[in-house]
Formats: structure tokens, C-alpha cells, sequence
């Protein structure tokens, strides 16, 4: 059987999120009744004319210059012509053969390697509204249209096929997200639609130098989706040319009750989009000291952010990973590090407990209510031995729960740790005398016999004692009785 | 002379010494109106209590002791491609029968600003497509001087309100010759400005590269006073000049002397009326003999200038009237099966047979695989005439042509031949490939029928165009001949 090579490469749309649209004063709020963000501008009535927000500009320039790109000295808007209802005008403003960048990059990790993935351009266009449908588009009996998205600013960054499998394809799409959001220029968020992705898929025998016939892959509305469209379409393609088929150039859409890609339409059924410069907006002439104010104050990117955890607070490189994986879980960690020392605890605790209890409320760190300051003063309490690792698990959720301080919770609670030696060897010796068979089980080598011992203590202390201490008493009184 | 035919700085005159109220010219605009409407049907819609609201509103200022503007009080006709508030704005076609734009015209805006009171909506070639007004989705209207002959297009209604004392100006749109073929037509002024000085929002886009506004006025100084009122930098423009404008009417100077005009020979040879020829060759012995140095010129590329100007519009226009679908406003097929089938049937039955051959030319023009053999070259062209007319100016002030090769013609005349048609065009569409000024204004007859004489300049200088009209205005009388109805 022939071993099959795959080539990706990635269409990504972000919605810039500027206060105003590209074109006109209205707003870009998600949300919002019908047709309430619109104006005679993005409704394209007759007469009236675009003019560009010089923040999207800026914000697709930050966005072009954080993925490495070369901003165009000189550079234009161009219609791009097609009728559909969402789209008032029946053409787009766009950017068709001078875009405003080019030649960028990101890299990922394959297997523990940095890969570089190229991006060939970024441009900048105008978003379309939204169609409603009374059930489905196929059974609705009419059609209501939504403006309020139209003229959002959209930036589409286009890749190079240089991904070699779904699995890259993820983790392409997975750090540009990062590195966008980093930027601050967009929310990505794929359920709202302001990060949406299509994909070109085509697969060659290995080792060959052709690409072979490419599919366009819509539809797919999360990263998820993403790699479970691309990993069904790459096998659809095989098994084509392995049953000695032809694959067909042709848009296909992710169903993803069904796991399939469909066919949408074929190269025949095309659009031509008959693009022509926009004569309604002049050329944009791009100063070059203008571009270097904006990459000055790029923040630190995931990649030179993360490589400094390592650096700085000897991370492992998993830990530096995920703790830079948005802006905001990165900035969180530095305060805690800010505010204690021992960047590991604080890393456990925060890629443990605080993650586990962010995803079981689906919740993301901006919304958490336990502040860096609060996280630290309970690894503190832990340090002064006030509380027990057990007991902080406990305290942490309190936290969490409620956003009070650790030091209020462990008073309310009265979940202070017994230090007292005195105290803790009068509750040993009761536990051993009520439990002389168990004890006799531990002397005569049954090892989970003394964990037992162990819980009944802290049972009685309610889990306040000291572990160690109930430890190491446990085992003089055993020795000294037998 | 009658109220509606004298001209706008002589009726300030008048409501300066309080022998007229605004009220009574707007009374003596609509008595006209109804006199003569009739015949010559230069309006879709007139828009009269607003008109005596706004009149009233003038006299009240003037009773006050207040200053008034230069144009207040005055009487002014909008073409009807140009979005007015409240107010149905058509383009003379079904697909906006029904249309009432939520906003105003920038140029609407600072007419009203400058206190002039707005008569009505004038009719027009559908879409500004067309050079003789038979192209309204509604009715064709006249030409003053003749019933039987067009008054010119697309600002024909415009053009003729002027003429026929339905209006003491006008304001009308250029995208080939659209003003100053009316203007020649119908013996009255009409300015092209230069591309980028008066605001194109709120004008309904036929050629975006191409479309400008401008007055239709009765003489050159009514003519800088329009100018005055409606250029400037517009925000809402990105396509608008930035910068100041100057004082027009500091223009009005009676001296040519040492000024150089060029004749282009291209547009003085085959295709033009020997007559025009005629009127032409007068007009330039009176501007020599008043001291302006006249010499022969060549702008080699002209006869490329209207292949590349039916690309353009129409590649433009396929996309300016895309917007045209039933789906938010105006006409819509409501027997349509599904939304292609809505597209499509509002689109054949909304649209006029010109507009129609015209997005179907522009469309083509920019199809995959025509688009360099069509549009493309087409721009390259567009960028050789402005050079010629670089050229040009680098040795004259002023270029003076013929404005159309004949004088108005009957109706009917062309409207099964579009290729005849499109000629009449002929001396102006370069002028708005090149961006540059243009003016029309009234230089002879020909059995009765007014023939007009184009001055074009360089960019952003209207004013020396209407320092040279002007001479010519006080040393002969064209422009005060009025049609009898």
C-alpha cells in the first residue's frame, strides 16, 4: 500500500475588535437586537460611501507584525463581487493583489520540536451579516437578515501548506489564537465566530514533489472540528486514490453531526468574484515610523514569554507551555511570582486545583475570583505550617467558591493544623487502644494496617494534625508498646 | 425681465433692497412651474410647502436685521440621483420609485446651509445613464428651446429647469459629460469640478472614479457663488480633496490678457457640426481680440477616450448598482419562488434596457479572463489621457473645445442607436478620465438652438475656467437669451 503525505494549509478570519466598524461609525458589540449596530454606511444604501477606521489599520498591523510579517509600503482595497443577501452592497470591500502584509510565520511544537509554519499574506475586509431561518435554510419559509455584523472589521490570515497533518493544523490554529489574542487585537472566540478557520486539504505519495488536487474544508466551528474534519477528509482522499480514483477540486462543508465533509460546490460552480480596486477609498501609503511605534508596544509574545519561564523560574518547558498559553493566565502566574518566591508551588497549584476548577465550571481565569494575592498568602499559610497540603485543597475551593481570604476560611472553619504534640499523642494512644488487632496486623507486616492508624487520627482531629507528627508518634508508641 | 429668469446675485440684490421677499420668487419659481411644467417636464417631484416653509424661514432672517448669504432665498433644483431627507430620491427608475433616503447629500447639507430653498427633484437619464433624459424609468422631459428636441443628458431636468425659469440654479452630476451636455443643450452654465472637490456622499454612485457634482447656473458669477457653497473637503468623503477652498467669485475678473488657451485639433475635426465648428471659431476671435494668445494643440490619445470610458463606467457600475436586489428597499418582484429568483426577476423589471446593456458591458469587462484585455487596458489608457492633458497644460491655462458635436437633437433621434449616442459625449468624457475641471457655457446659435463652448483646466483650477468664461460672459450675451414657452 502506498504511505500517503498530507498537505494543509489554513484560512483564518479574525473579527478585530475595535469599538466602530471598518467603514462607519456603528458598533461592533456581539449581541444586540436585530438590526440595531447599523447605519446608511453598512447598510450600503444608494449614496453613501466608505471610510476606513484608521484603528482597524492599526490593529491589523499589530496583528501582521506579532505573526513576523512585512507591512506593504503601499497598499489598496478591491470589491469582491457576489450576491447574497447578508451582504447589503452584493460586494465586499476586501484586499485582493495588495495586501497589507506578507511573509510572516508562527512556529509550533511537533514531537517536542520547534516547526515553523509560513504565513504568505494578511489582508483586511469587511464582515457580512447573518441569515435567520425559521428551522432550516432548506424548510424555512422565509429568510430574515441580521446587519448588525456587517462591516465588522475582519482580518484573514492566510498559511502556507506547510502543515503536515490534522494534528499541526490544531496547533497552528491553536497559536495563532494566542499569539492574536497576546496582541489584544481580537477576543477569538470561536463560538461567537470572531476567530473562524476553512482549510485546503490535499494528500500526495510520499516523497513525491507535486501537490495533488486540492479540497476547500468549511464549517468547522471549533478545534475540535477542525482536526476531526481534516483527519476524516485526508482519509476520504486516500481511500479514493487507493480504490483508483480521481480526487475532484471542490469546496466541501464539515457536517459535524455526522463526521462527514460534503461536497458545497465544484471548481465549475466557482464564483468569479470579478475584483477591481475599491474607487471609493484611496490607496493606502503606510508610514514606516508609524509601524515601528506600533511594534514597540507589541507585548511579549507566547514564545519569548515562555522561554523566559524556563529561563527565569526553571520551569519545566510543559509547565512554561501551558502557563503561557493565553495572556491572561501568563499575567496572573507573574503576579503570583510577584508575591511569592517558589515558582513550582505556584505553578501546581495553578495548572492543578485552580485549572481543574476553571474547566469543571467552564469558566477562564479572568473570571476566577481567587486573586494572586489571596492564591499566595494560602501557599504561605501552608509554608508556616498553619494549614496542610489536605487542608488547602479544602480552603483552595472555599476560595473559589466564595473569594474570601484563606486566612478568614481557616478561622471560620476552624481548619488551623494541631502542631500541639501533647494533643496529638493523647488522640494516638486512644486510637491504638480501640484498634489492638490492627496493630497486631501492622507488627506482623501488613503494611496498609498503618494507613488506617493514620485516617483514624485524623479522623478524630477532624484532618487538622499535623501529618508528619501523627506519623512519627504513631510509630514510636507502636515500637515502645511491643 | 420675470423673477424666475434673472439670476441669483441679481434677486440678492433685490432682497437686499427689500423689492422682493424670498416668498414672492418662490411664488414667481412655482407660478412658472405650473405655467410651463407641463411642457417640459423637468421634475419627479417638487417638493413646494417645504419650498414657501423655507422661503418664509429667509424673509424672517431678512426681517431681523440678519445677514443672509449670498444664495438665500434662492430657488435650486437637485438632481434626482442626489439623497435628500425625507424626500423621495429616485435616479428617474423603478428600482428606487419608492426610495426616501434617511439622510442628506453633503452637498445637500451645505445648500442648505447657504439658506437656498430647494424647488424639487429633478428627471434624469435612469442612473445618470444616458445623454438625453429618454432614459427615465418615468418620462422624458424637453428641451426649452424646442419641445421637440432632448434638453441633453443625464442632468437634462436640471439643465432644463434652468433654462425654462423652473429654477434660478441647479445642481446636477458629471460622470461623462452629464453636466455640460445639458448645460450646451439647453443654453444655460454648467461646471464639471475637478474629481475630489465637491463631496460625492450621498450622491448615488453610477462610476465612483468618475461621478462629480456640479451647478447649473445663468451666468458665470451664480456659478462661482454654487461653487462657493457646495466644494470643500468632506470627511465623509475619503475621495475628497483636503485643504481649503478659495473665494470663486475673486475669479470674476474681466482679463484674458496674455492667458494661454489651446484648441485641441481632435476635437475640432471629423464628427463635429461645421456650425458648432462656427460658433467655436467666433467665441475664440473674441477671446484673442480681448487679448488671450490662442493656439492649435493635440491631445494624441482622445479617440481612445470613450472605448475606455464604457469600460470603466460600466465595470463600475456593475458593481455600484449590485446593491439593486429587492432585499432592503426600493422595487421588489414579489412572485419570486426563492431569493436568486427575487435577484433576478426585481433586477429585469426594475432595471431600464441602458442600464441594463451597461451592467452587462461592465460585468463582462471585469470577468475572469477579460479583465486585462478589458479593464485593465482600459485604466492604462485612462492614465495616457491624463498625460496628454499634463502635457497640454504645461504650455496652455486653459484648453477650449466644442462641448458637444451638435446642437440638441430631436427626440427619438438616437435612442435605437447607443453608439450614436454615446458620441454626443464625445468632447467631455476625457475630462472626467483625466479628473480635471470643465465647464460649458453658452457661445452662439444654430437655427435657434444654443451651442455651448467647453473650457477645461488644470486640476483644482476652476478659477482661472471662470475668469476666462466670465470675460466672455461681459463681452457677449448667449447667456441672457431666454427660450420663449
Amino acid at each position: 500500500m502506498t504511505e500517503y503525505e498530507t498537505i494543509i494549509g489554513l484560512e483564518v478570519h479574525v473579527e478585530l475588535k475595535t469599538k466602530s466598524k471598518i467603514f462607519c461609525p456603528s458598533s461592533t458589540e456581539f449581541g444586540g437586537d436585530p438590526n440595531t449596530h447599523v447605519c446608511p454606511v453598512c447598510l450600503g444604501l444608494p449614496g453613501v460611501l466608505p471610510v476606513l477606521n484608521k484603528k482597524v489599520l492599526e490593529y491589523a498591523i499589530r496583528a501582521a507584525l506579532a505573526l513576523n510579517c512585512e507591512i506593504a509600503e503601499y497598499s489598496k482595497f478591491d470589491r469582491k463581487n457576489y450576491y447574497y443577501p447578508d451582504l447589503p452592497k452584493n460586494y465586499q470591500i476586501s484586499q485582493y493583489d495588495l495586501p497589507l502584509a506578507r511573509n510572516g510565520y508562527l512556529n509550533i511544537e511537533v514531537n517536542g520540536q520547534t516547526k515553523r509554519i509560513g504565513i504568505t499574506r494578511i489582508h483586511m475586509e469587511e464582515d457580512a451579516g447573518k441569515l435567520i431561518h425559521q428551522g432550516t435554510i432548506a424548510t424555512s419559509p422565509y429568510s430574515l437578515v441580521d446587519y448588525n455584523r456587517t462591516g465588522v472589521p475582519l482580518i484573514e490570515i492566510v498559511s502556507e501548506p506547510d502543515m503536515r497533518s490534522p494534528e499541526e493544523a490544531r496547533a497552528y490554529l491553536e497559536k495563532l489564537k494566542t499569539i492574536i489574542q497576546y496582541t489584544g487585537v481580537s477576543d477569538c472566540k470561536m463560538e461567537e465566530g470572531s476567530l473562524r478557520c476553512d482549510a485546503n486539504v490535499s494528500v500526495r505519495p510520499k516523497g513525491s514533489r507535486e501537490f495533488g488536487t486540492k479540497t476547500e474544508i468549511k464549517n468547522m466551528n471549533s478545534f475540535k472540528a477542525l482536526q476531526r474534519a481534516l483527519a476524516y477528509e485526508v482519509e476520504r482522499q486516500i481511500a479514493v486514490l487507493e480504490e483508483g480514483g480521481r480526487i475532484i477540486q471542490e469546496t466541501r462543508t464539515w457536517d459535524e453531526s455526522k463526521g462527514v465533509t460534503l461536497p458545497m460546490r465544484s471548481k465549475e460552480e466557482a464564483h468569479d468574484y470579478r475584483y477591481f480596486p475599491e474607487p471609493d477609498l484611496v490607496p493606502l501609503i503606510i508610514d514606516r515610523r508609524w509601524v515601528e511605534e506600533i511594534r514597540a508596544t507589541l507585548p511579549e509574545l507566547p514564545d519569548e514569554r515562555r522561554n523566559r519561564y524556563i529561563k527565569r523560574y526553571d520551569l519545566p518547558a510543559y509547565d512554561a507551555t501551558v502557563l503561557t498559553a493565553t495572556k491572561e493566565i501568563a499575567d496572573y502566574f507573574e503576579e503570583c511570582v510577584a508575591l511569592y518566591p517558589n515558582a513550582k508551588a505556584v505553578s501546581n497549584w495553578m495548572m492543578g486545583d485552580l485549572s481543574r476548577l476553571l474547566n469543571a465550571h467552564n469558566m477562564d481565569i479572568t473570571q476566577c475570583k481567587v486573586s494572586p494575592r489571596q492564591l499566595t498568602d494560602m501557599l504561605k499559610l501552608m509554608d508556616r505550617g498553619t494549614i496542610s497540603g489536605k487542608i488547602a485543597k479544602t480552603v483552595f475551593e472555599e476560595m473559589f467558591a466564595t473569594g474570601k481570604d484563606p486566612e478568614q476560611i481557616v478561622q471560620e472553619k476552624g481548619l488551623v493544623q494541631i502542631t500541639d504534640e501533647g494533643t496529638i499523642a493523647a488522640v494516638v494512644d486512644e486510637v491504638l487502644a480501640s484498634n489492638a488487632k490492627v496493630v497486631e496486623d501492622y507488627l506482623k507486616g501488613k503494611d496498609r494496617a498503618f494507613g488506617f492508624l493514620v485516617g483514624q487520627v485524623m479522623k478524630a482531629t477532624r484532618g487538622k494534625a499535623n501529618p508528619e507528627l501523627v506519623n512519627r508518634l504513631l510509630r514510636e508508641k507502636i515500637h515502645s508498646q511491643s | 425681465m420675470e423673477l424666475y429668469y434673472l439670476t441669483a446675485h441679481e434677486l440678492h440684490d433685490l432682497l437686499l433692497k427689500k423689492e422682493v421677499s424670498a416668498e414672492e420668487i418662490c411664488r414667481a419659481v412655482f407660478d412658472r412651474i405650473d405655467a410651463v411644467e407641463e411642457k417640459v417636464k423637468a421634475y419627479v417631484t417638487l417638493t413646494r410647502e417645504r419650498a414657501f416653509t423655507r422661503a418664509q424661514e429667509i424673509d424672517r432672517k431678512i426681517a431681523a436685521g440678519e445677514e443672509i448669504p449670498p444664495l438665500a432665498g434662492i430657488p435650486v433644483a437637485i438632481k434626482d440621483n442626489i439623497c435628500t431627507r425625507g424626500i423621495r430620491t429616485t435616479c428617474s427608475s423603478k428600482m428606487l420609485y419608492n426610495f426616501v433616503p434617511p439622510y442628506n447629500a453633503t452637498v445637500v447639507e451645505k445648500l442648505e446651509a447657504a439658506g437656498t430653498v430647494m424647488v424639487g427633484k429633478t428627471n434624469m437619464d435612469e442612473f445618470a445613464m444616458g445623454s438625453s433624459t429618454e432614459n427615465s424609468g418615468f418620462f422624458a422631459t424637453a428641451n426649452p428651446w424646442d419641445l421637440e428636441r432632448v434638453p441633453g443628458g443625464s442632468s437634462g431636468g436640471s439643465a432644463a429647469a434652468v433654462a425654462a425659469g423652473e429654477a434660478i440654479t441647479a445642481i446636477g452630476s458629471d460622470t461623462g459629460g452629464s453636466i455640460r451636455q445639458p448645460a450646451a443643450f439647453c443654453g444655460v452654465i454648467g461646471l464639471k469640478p475637478t474629481y475630489g472637490a465637491v463631496s460625492r456622499y450621498g450622491l448615488v454612485a453610477f462610476a465612483s472614479s468618475l461621478d462629480q457634482i456640479g451647478p447649473f447656473t445663468r451666468d458665470v458669477t451664480d456659478c462661482a457663488l454654487m461653487l462657493n457653497a457646495i466644494s470643500g473637503h468632506d470627511p465623509l468623503d475619503s475621495t475628497s480633496a483636503p485643504g481649503d477652498v478659495p473665494d470663486f467669485t475673486s475669479c470674476l475678473k474681466d482679463d484674458v490678457k496674455g492667458l494661454k488657451i489651446g484648441v485641441p485639433r481632435e476635437y475640432m475635426g471629423e464628427g463635429i457640426d461645421p456650425a458648432v465648428k462656427e460658433v467655436v471659431g467666433q467665441a475664440l476671435k473674441l477671446l484673442a481680440s480681448l487679448g488671450a494668445e490662442i493656439e492649435e494643440t493635440t491631445l494624441p490619445h482622445s479617440r481612445y477616450a470613450l472605448p475606455a470610458y464604457y469600460l470603466i463606467a460600466t465595470a463600475e457600475a456593475s458593481s455600484n448598482l449590485a446593491r439593486y436586489d429587492g432585499v432592503r428597499y426600493g422595487y421588489r418582484a414579489e412572485d419570486a419562488r426563492d431569493v436568486v429568483d427575487m435577484f433576478m426577476k426585481t433586477r429585469s423589471r426594475g432595471f431600464g434596457p441602458e442600464v441594463k446593456r451597461r451592467i452587462m458591458l461592465g460585468t463582462y469587462a471585469l470577468s475572469a479572463g477579460y479583465y486585462d484585455a478589458y479593464y485593465l487596458k482600459a485604466l492604462k489608457v485612462r492614465t495616457l489621457i491624463k498625460q496628454d492633458f499634463d502635457r497640454a497644460f504645461e504650455k496652455f491655462d486653459v484648453l477650449l473645445a466644442p462641448t458637444t458635436p451638435t446642437p440638441a437633437f430631436k427626440r427619438g433621434e438616437k435612442m435605437d442607436d447607443p453608439l450614436q449616442m454615446y458620441m454626443s459625449d464625445i468632447c467631455t468624457l476625457a475630462v472626467n478620465l483625466a479628473g480635471i475641471p470643465g465647464i460649458s457655457i453658452p457661445a452662439g446659435f444654430v437655427d435657434g438652438l444654443p451651442v455651448g463652448m467647453q473650457l477645461i483646466g488644470k486640476p483644482f483650477d476652476e478659477g482661472t475656467l471662470l475668469r476666462v468664461a466670465y470675460t466672455f460672459e461681459q463681452h457677449a450675451d448667449y447667456n441672457r437669451r431666454r427660450p420663449s414657452l
